[in-house]
């Protein structure tokens, strides 16, 4: 017996080599370069925050780690494996591992709430239907929805669906959860809650996050590290812990940002 | 395992992962009840056990429910499945939950899971139908499609005197959109009006060669192909191409705004829907459908001209003139006006269906299936109504 759950696969593995890794990727769309010669890694177990301002990308490089956007150059490797390199049926396989909250949620409007966190289950495993209902409650019962699971996703409030994408992202059991925004329009006791949400879920799960986030409060208390992008210069310009890059960051534009400070030098206000 | 017959595992368990099968037992001990799991709990590996509420029936209020999780292997969510099964029956005989010996991770997720589940009686979508219910069917739709008959008529009377303001110049009504609609619905559409109206000539004069050929009556499919279609079949295939093409992009593309909520925001900084939406997709057809209607009898009757020289003995000028002869002027301005009447109905109910549709991708597509369906039967039933007016008129 041990803590942590151990259905993950690989999760033996020593901690110390990254779980993903992206090196040297640079992003775009067409002639237009969204962020270029990003490198960092993603610790097992970890909560890591892809920081920036409004518009700098964020959610570009997480479509590229979830394969959605193929990167013009360099490479994102899942446990030693280059993602982009393989076969698509290959990046599939990798991608079942993944669990992914889009910014919007991004339900599927045509089925219920629990036909929504069923159907990966319904595709990928063999479940009969009694226990994936079993499952889909489970699943729905960790954000507290489990009474919504016959609802269509337009009957729900935005922070319900936020927290139903998340029961759907967690559907296959995925080591990796991606979040996009999750906290983006939700109040703060609702979006405090869902910070203790994706606490208790990367212990309880053993999974590892990726957040993408600009909203602070969120950032300090639950990331542990993350890297810092820049619209301006499009590359990485800061790596480290929120907290760590508020305390300490001789770059003035990221120390700005996690103060929520002005920055003088620019004359106008860049955090909106 | 040690003793098969005390274990309780699923039977007819799949594995999937090499493993040992989850099993689970209930020992008394002092003070409560414990359970003891074993194997590994893996929701992808098959069916979980279930915790039999009764299970827990002599446990009383203040007993602990324990665990003893040494003989546990792997878990996922499936163990925690199982749990919760146990902490809501514990929860229900007012017994303390003791997680103290389960692993840290799976407690934490057990605190996340309420303790009582209002079990949602699924919804019944096909209930019971009483004995009546063909009456009361017929009555519902009935009413329904009064309904829809005053909202649309409504809604053609909104549009025409949003038309008329618009004549005056004094409509909510941008010029961009109306030259965007206009756009769509007319030059876009001449390759398949012209395809589809060539092909009806060609047919209609291959039909009447074959048949009056047989009385000599060779120069008589001028005739018919010309009656043909300037009366009736340019007029409706046009319809029931701009029917399937534009009336279905107006259903879906209204719908898809709903779902977006641009038709709030438009209702809200006072813009109406039927000045935005409606007019520009309404004028545009009723701009263009006409002239597609005289373009449609022209490349038609030049489907007609093909066939008929290079199948009968017929003459170029002798078969233009023959046409010429055949159909009077009136006969243009019946299926002209016939056309406008029918791009009316098109876009006020297109509009209307896409208006009404839901909020979901499904939605959207029944909005354009409908709204192509409805055209097209509207289409051919109007032309039905024409007739009978054009019969009793005498044109």
């Amino acid at each position: 017996m041990s803590d942590a759950p151990h259905a993950v696969p690989g999760s033996t593995v020593a901690g110390s080599a990254p779980l993903l890794s992206v090196r040297g990727v640079t992003l775009a769309f067409g002639p237009k370069v969204i962020q270029r010669d990003l490198s960092f890694d993603v610790r097992r177990g970890s909560i890591f925050a892809l920081m920036g301002g409004s518009g700098c990308g964020k959610s570009t490089v997480l479509k590229s780690m979830v394969g959605l956007l193929r990167p013009r150059a360099g490479k994102i490797v899942v446990e030693g494996d280059d993602y982009w390199s393989g076969s698509e049926t290959r990046r599939a396989e990798t991608g079942r591992r993944f669990g992914v909250l889009f910014q919007s949620a991004a339900l599927w409007s045509g089925l219920t709430v629990g036909q929504n966190v069923a159907l990966p289950m319904q595709m990928f495993t063999k479940l009969d239907e009694a226990t994936i209902r079993r499952l889909v409650k489970v699943k729905l019962g960790l954000v507290d929805l489990a009474e919504a699971i016959d609802m269509a996703p337009s009957a729900l409030s935005g922070g319900m669906r936020k927290r139903a994408g998340l029961a759907r992202a967690l559907s296959l059991d995925p080591d990796i959860l991606f979040f996009d925004e999750p906290s983006a329009g939700l109040d703060p006791i609702t979006s405090r809650r869902l910070d203790d949400l994706i606490l208790n879920l990367r212990d309880g799960l053993g999974a590892t996050i990726i957040i993408v986030s600009h909203e602070l409060p969120s950032l300090f208390a639950i990331a542990d590290d993350g890297v810092f992008l820049d619209g301006q210069s499009k590359t990485a310009i800061a790596h480290g812990a929120p907290t760590a890059l508020r305390e300490s960051c001789a770059h003035p534009h990221v120390r700005a940002f996690m103060r929520r400070e002005r920055l003088d030098t620019e004359g106008k206000d860049r955090m909106q | 395992m040690t003793n098969e017959a005390d274990v309780r595992g699923p039977t007819g368990l799949s594995v999937v992962h090499e493993g040992r099968q989850p099993h689970w037992q209930l020992d008394h001990i002092d003070g409560g009840s414990r359970i003891v799991l074993g194997g590994d709990w893996l929701a992808q590996a098959g069916t979980i056990a279930e915790f039999p509420p009764s299970e827990i029936g002599g446990l009383t209020t203040g007993q602990h429910l324990s665990f003893d999780t040494a003989g546990l292997g792997r878990w996922d969510t499936g163990l925690i499945a199982f749990l919760w099964d146990a902490k809501r029956a514990a929860a229900t005989a007012g017994a303390v939950f003791d997680v103290s010996a389960l692993p840290v991770a799976a407690s934490k997720l057990l605190g996340l899971l309420p303790d009582s589940l209002s079990n949602p009686a699924a919804r019944v979508r096909h209930g019971f139908r009483p004995v009546n219910w063909p009456v009361n069917w017929i009555g519902g739709q009935t009413a329904v499609l009064l309904n829809e008959l005053g909202v649309v008529t409504g809604l053609l009377i909104t549009t025409l005197r949003g038309g008329a303001f618009a004549a005056l110049g004094r409509a909510r009504m941008r010029r961009v959109d109306l030259y965007a609609n206009i756009r769509d619905a007319g030059p876009s559409a001449l390759i398949i009006v012209s395809v589809v109206n060539f092909l009806i000539g060609a047919i209609l004069a291959f039909v009447g060669a074959v048949q009056l050929r047989k009385f000599a009556a060779d120069m008589y499919v001028a005739n018919l192909v010309g009656l043909a279609l300037v009366r009736e079949m340019a007029a409706v295939m046009t319809a029931i191409v701009m029917a399937g093409r534009t009336g279905g992009a107006y259903a879906a593309r209204i719908a898809t705004m709903k779902g977006n909520e641009e038709i709030d925001a438009l209702t809200v900084i006072g813009v109406p829907v039927s000045d935005y939406i409606v007019l520009p997709a309404v004028l545009a057809l009723v701009f263009t459908m006409p002239f597609l209607y005289l373009y449609g009898c022209l490349v038609g009757m030049l489907g007609g001209f093909v066939v008929s020289i290079s199948m009968l003995n017929i003459t170029g000028s002798g078969y233009l003139h023959q046409t010429l002869d055949a159909v009077p002027f009136g006969q243009f301005v019946f299926g002209f006006v016939k056309s406008i009447a029918f791009a009316l109905m098109i876009g006020v109910t297109s509009c209307r269906i896409g208006l009404k549709a839901g909020r979901s991708a499904a939605d959207v597509g029944v909005a354009a299936t409908r709204a192509v369906v409805v055209g097209i039967v509207g289409v051919i039933a109007m032309d039905a109504i024409f007739a009978v007016i054009a019969d009793v008129l005498g044109i």
